[in-house]
Parts: C-alpha cells; structure tokens; sequence
C-alpha cells in the first residue's frame, strides 16, 4: 500500500530533516566559538 | 476600586473623543469595510437559497478584517507620544489602560458591523430563518471576543518587525473556536435549521475566559515593552 | 546528565526499530482499513508526543514567568520547536490515511483538528518568538503560550460541538482491539515519547549554548569598543 509507506517516509523525511537542521546550526556554534577562542 | 473605574472611563472618553475628531481614521475604515462587503458579495449569487447557508461565515471574515484594521492602530497614538512610558511610571493599575482600550475598539468595531450589516442583508437578500433577536447576543459577544484578544495581542506585538501582520498571525489561531460559534450561531439563525444556543454559550465563555487573562496578564506585557 | 546521552540515544534508537517492526509485521492487519490503518501506529503516538512537548512548554512558560531563569525559556523555545515538527508529522500522515480510507484529503476529525489549531497556536507562537524585537521576548513568549493552552479546552467544545450538528468522518476508531494491536501501538508510543523528549533535550542544549555565544560575542564588541585594536 503506498499510502501507508509515504505516511511512514514522509514521517522520517521530517524528523530528519529536523535533526540535520540541529546539527547545522551546532556546527555554526562551534564555528563561531572557535572564532571566539582564536581571538584571545 | 473607583480609582480604576474612573480612570478606565476618563481614557475611554478622552479615546473617543480624540477618534471623532480625526475623522480621517473613521472615515477611511468606513470605506475600507463597504469595500470589504462588496468583493465579498462577489461571490455569492442572491437568489441562491444556500446563500443563507454561506452568508454567515462571509460577514464573520468581513467583521474580521474590518476589525483587524481597527485594532492595528490601538496603541499607535500611545506610541507616538510615549504615553506608554508614562504609564508604566505611574501608579495607575495597567488593567484600567486595557480596558478602556478594548472599550474603544469594542465600540468601533460595533460601529462598523452596525454600518456592514445592512449592506450584507442588502447583497445576500438575507432574511433570519431563526429567531433573530439572538443575533444581537452573537453580535455582542463575538465582537468582544475579536476585541479583547486583538487589543492584547497589538499590545504584544508593539514591539516586533512586521508588527501590522504579527497582530493577525497571532490573533487568528487564538481566535478559531470563538469564530467556528461565531459562524455556527450566525449560519444556525439564519437557515433556522439548529439551535444557537450553545453556540452563544461557547462565546460567553470564552470572553470570560479571555477578558479575566487579558487583565490578568496585560501589566506583565505592558511592562515588557 | 550530558554522559547519559548518547546511551539513551540508542536505546530510543533500538525502541523506535523494535516499534517499526511492531508496527509493520508483526500487528495484524486490520479488517476494515487494511494495511493502511498502520499509520494510526505513527499518527496517534506523534500527537501523543506533541501534546506532552506542548505541556513542558506551558509549565516552563508559567515557571519562567515566575522565576525569569534564561534556561526555562530556552526549555519553552526547544519544547514548542519540537512539538511543532511533532505536530506536522500528524498533520502529514492524518491526510494520506484519510485519502484511501475515506477518499478525501481532510475530515474535521476531532484530533487532526485539534492538531491544527494548537499547530497553528504554536507556530504562531514561534513567529512570535522571532520577530520580536522587545527585550522581554520571553514574558510575551510565555504570556501567549499560556494563552493558546487556556484555548485549548474552548477549541475541543467548539470542535465537540460542531461535529455534532455536521457529521464527520471518525479516523481510528471502532471495532475490538487485538491485543497485538495494543502492543505495537504502546511500544510506538513509549519509542516516539523518548524520541520526542531527547530531540528536546538537544534542542534545549544547542539554544543554551547559542545563547552563551551569543553573550560571549556582545562582551566582545564591547570590549573592542572600550580598546580598539
């Protein structure tokens, strides 16, 4: 059944899309703490 | 106790007062809610018996936007002048500001509907299949739900970008269950097919509801200007 | 507490396959739907979870108005992020089983309802969060959330209500359930509950630390205000 796996994919597609968007905006953080560390 | 009430009525007053005389304001919404009547009259067909059956989620989306304009402009003049500073000073309680400021819009925005609704019986040919006086409760008690969340909510949006479209985007999720009674009552008198009587219950309570958290919480938000 | 977390992140790991597993093999097919009513195994346990993330936000919401600590905001920000994503994925699959199962996209069923204003409300609410310029953001922030949650109850009536006079659709319900059913439902549940609660957790962690930069940098400047380079 179709329905049944787009419902299923569609749920992990969103909650990986999240979490990648999590860890990019981590990966910014550090970045910039780096940055900060750098200066001093 | 009668400090407050006087002080809510001296704001109202002075409120009114100001709007009269700066004509400008009244007359453009004025024009702004006719407009509003006539697109929407565009797609209904008057002879149509579901007409009725539509008719009432129409006028409480026209009543909305008109309301929405009036409401956007609450604080402006305070604004302006930093009269809220002045407010926050003093030791006048915030509830008074409140409600003399959602006295106002209540009686604007029941300006407006006055001046809309003719010209919605007019377009839709409505005629109440119900018991029509109960319109008035629907009338009353829905537009202060409109009024009392919208002046909170232009309060909180003061200072924020877009503040003319954040009053809106707060102000419409909120207001979903007192719109659904809205549109029900107005739809069940005017195809007399139901009952409003619960849904004119559900308003009651949720202005209740919403008027004793907006003066519960409107000095908290006052002050975090 | 920062130790524990990759531990629980497998263990959730593990839980949400077992739940897979559960939910597509070993939960018998229902009669009526067929293998389509399988959603209800992710749909009703994301609701499930927004609801529970939806509620840390209006307690926290509430604890910071009393006590204005920075990390019981960041707690309300990180649980109405999550909720949001956790209500979005109920918004996505309640459609798709509607479709098959009663042939329209959309039916004023009293969850997905539910699950659209209080989706709306916090979306709303994180908009809010974000063009706000004040400086108390967190008080209004908080103040809106208490408001949407004393909403709730007024949205469920008026749904209640509505659903009376106009006859909908009902997604989920009726017939007996084999107890398999309920295994496999419970499981999901309890897995997306962990899952839901450590996403919060990381989010929570990540706005604590955006925060801690972003203070570092603002001394920054000042400093370089104070002896310019």
């Amino acid at each position: 059944m179709t329905y049944l796996y787009a419902a299923y994919i569609a749920t992990w597609v969103i909650h990986i899309a999240y979490l990648t968007s999590l860890l990019r905006r981590y990966s910014r953080l550090r970045n910039e703490i780096n940055e900060l560390r750098e200066k001093h | 106790m009668s400090d407050a009430g006087s002080l809510t009525r001296s704001t109202l007053i002075k409120d009114l007062r100001l709007e009269w005389r700066s004509k400008d304001a009244i007359n453009s919404m004025l024009f702004f809610a006719l407009l509003v009547v006539v697109i929407f009259s565009f797609s209904f067909d008057p002879t149509a018996e579901e007409s009725r059956r539509i008719a009432g989620g129409l006028i409480w989306v026209a009543f909305l936007f008109a309301a929405v304009v009036a409401l956007n402009q609450t604080w402006a003049r305070e604004l302006r002048n930093q009269v809220l500073d002045a407010y926050r000073v003093s030791p006048a309680p915030a509830n008074s500001l409140f409600l003399a400021k959602a006295l106002g819009n209540f009686i604007f925005v029941s300006m407006l509907e006055a001046l809309m609704t003719p010209l919605f019986i007019a377009f839709y040919n409505l005629r109440a299949l119900g018991p029509a006086y109960q319109l008035i409760f629907v009338a009353v008690l829905g537009t202060w739900a409109l009024v009392v969340n919208g002046t909170f909510f232009a309060a909180m949006s003061l200072r924020t970008r877009s503040r003319e479209i954040m009053l809106p985007l707060l102000l419409f999720p909120i207001t979903i269950p007192a719109l659904l009674a809205m549109v029900e009552a107005t739809s069940s008198i005017l195809t007399g097919e139901f009952s409003a009587k619960f849904w004119i219950v559900l308003l009651a309570a949720y202005d209740v509801v919403f008027t004793i958290a907006s003066l519960f919480l409107f000095d908290l938000v006052l002050h975090a200007e | 507490m920062k130790r524990a977390f990759p531990i629980l992140a497998i263990l959730t790991a593990i839980l949400l396959s077992y739940g897979l597993y559960q939910a597509l093999v070993v939960a018998p097919t229902e009669q009526t739907m067929g293998d389509v009513q399988r959603i209800f195994y992710y749909h009703v346990p994301s609701a499930w979870t927004a609801g529970v993330l939806f509620f840390i936000n209006f307690v926290a919401s509430i604890v910071y108005l009393a006590r204005r600590n920075s990390k019981v905001d960041a707690l309300a920000l990180a649980a109405a992020e999550v909720g949001v994503v956790f209500c979005t994925i109920v918004l996505v699959t309640g459609p798709i089983w509607a479709r098959p199962v009663w042939g329209i996209w959309w039916t004023w069923d009293m969850r997905l309802t539910l699950t659209l204003v209080l989706w709306l409300i916090y979306v709303s609410y994180l908009m809010l969060r974000r063009f706000s310029t004040s400086g108390q953001t967190p008080v209004i922030a908080a103040v809106l959330a208490i408001f949407g949650t004393l909403d709730m109850p007024l949205v469920y009536f008026s749904i209640w209500f509505f659903r009376t006079q106009h006859p909908q659709p009902v997604m989920g319900g009726g017939g007996s359930i084999d107890p398999r059913m309920l295994h496999a439902f419970f499981v999901n549940l309890i897995a997306f509950t962990c899952f839901g609660l450590l996403v919060c957790w990381s989010r929570y962690r990540l706005e604590v630390l955006r925060r801690e930069v972003e203070e570092l940098q603002a001394l920054e400047s000042l400093l370089e205000l104070r002896s310019p380079r």
